[in-house]
């Protein structure tokens, strides 16, 4: 982040931008706080229907079912430990395209990793390698897309979709293999 | 497309139902949940104001056309389209000036053009990198990401020509 705003101001001065980018420092400022309000009532809404999920076991269900799915990932896992749990479910709201369900669950499972790493604020493999599974949005119905398409006048909005999903997954497999080539020693959990 | 923008309400009421029958007491249940999602913005609301104020100032930079012009060589050697750069290079960066730039080429050259499923097809089948990268590893505290970032691009770099590529194979 330090380095967008170096370069921002650098290059937006050499471009003669500079009074823009100041105006965008205060409108951006303004524009972050106005986004998480914003976000904080479908975050909520989601962590509260989450929670009765919770409750009623049916996080235990995805945690079952994407066993083999997490065992191939991040083979140094505790099943059923809490990490092992949100990142199940991180990944089942992902799928059904519940972005704003997952992102909470995600945010739980980075912290429930860093409490298990070694080294205090470097990231381990297994916190590598889901950040960029999120990076990578492996989405079932696309549908804000879709409604864009409609907007411009497709014919036929989702017909991208079998397109999508290729190329979604095949993103997600080339990030994770990506990470694990450049996260070496695949023996720790290290990530150098 | 009327029963798709049912599935979101259906999915919580299939949650509530769910845990009614197993007797959770779902109210209750709720508010501690809510509860916690509040926590989690409170953590991650400085990392978004610092993220969405360093990308506003990226794009009055003007940095982003720079940018594009670089790719533009490359672009054309692995037969991209060069009206596709300014939001392929948006799309890690920002989600919702990609989808801004989106809306624009659908509009100037069609939703069903071939630039225009293939912008589609990018759009959807990424996330903004910078962001969750940022809201991730900075909620939990993590400054050395180490090969997150560098993987992520390389990612998006495929994405770009499998989006490509996938449009080819499907529609033309």
């Amino acid at each position: 982040m330090s380095g967008l705003i170096l370069f921002s101001v650098i290059f937006g001065l050499i471009n003669g931008q500079g009074s823009a980018v100041s105006k965008a420092v205060v409108d951006g400022a303004g524009e972050g706080i106005t986004l998480c309000i914003s976000m904080a009532g479908i975050i909520c809404l989601w962590t509260g229907v989450m929670k009765v999920g919770e409750k009623s076991g049916l996080m235990d269900l995805f945690s079952k079912f994407l066993k083999p799915v997490t065992r191939l990932l991040f083979p140094k896992l505790k099943e059923g430990s809490e990490a092992h749990k949100y990142i199940c479910m991180n990944m089942a709201a992902n799928f059904f395209g519940l972005g704003n369900a997952a992102t909470p669950f995600g945010i739980k499972a980075m912290s429930a990793l860093a409490k298990q790493a070694g080294e205090k604020g470097k990231a381990t493999r297994d916190m590598v390698i889901f950040t960029v599974l999120n990076t990578a949005s492996i989405q079932f119905i696309p549908t804000t897309i879709a409604a864009i398409r409609s907007a411009n006048g497709s014919k036929a909005p989702f017909e991208i979709l079998p397109a999508v999903w290729m190329t979604s997954v095949l993103t997600a497999v080339c990030g994770v293999i990506v990470a694990i080539i450049l996260c070496g020693r695949m023996n720790k959990n290290d990530c150098d | 497309m009327i029963a798709i923008e049912f599935i979101i309400p259906v999915i919580m009421a299939a949650i509530f139902i769910f845990g009614l029958f197993k007797g959770v007491n779902v109210f209750n249940a709720f508010v501690e949940g809510a509860k916690e999602g509040l926590l989690i913005m409170f953590k991650i609301a400085p990392v978004i104001i610092g993220l969405v104020a360093a990308i506003s100032m990226f794009k009055a930079s003007g940095g982003l056309d720079v940018i594009v012009y670089a790719l533009s060589v490359p672009a054309r050697l692995l037969s991209i389209p060069k009206e596709i750069l300014p939001m392929a290079v948006m799309r890690p960066v920002s989600g919702s000036g990609a989808l801004a730039l989106l809306n624009n080429i659908c509009k100037t050259y069609g939703a069903d053009s071939f630039v225009g499923r293939i912008s589609s097809v990018l759009a959807a089948s990424t996330e903004t990198t910078l962001y969750t990268i940022g809201i991730y590893m900075g909620s939990a505290g993590i400054k050395k990401t180490g090969a997150t970032l560098p993987a992520s691009l390389i990612a998006e770099l495929f994405a770009i020509i499998m989006a490509v590529f996938s449009v080819r194979l499907f529609f033309h």
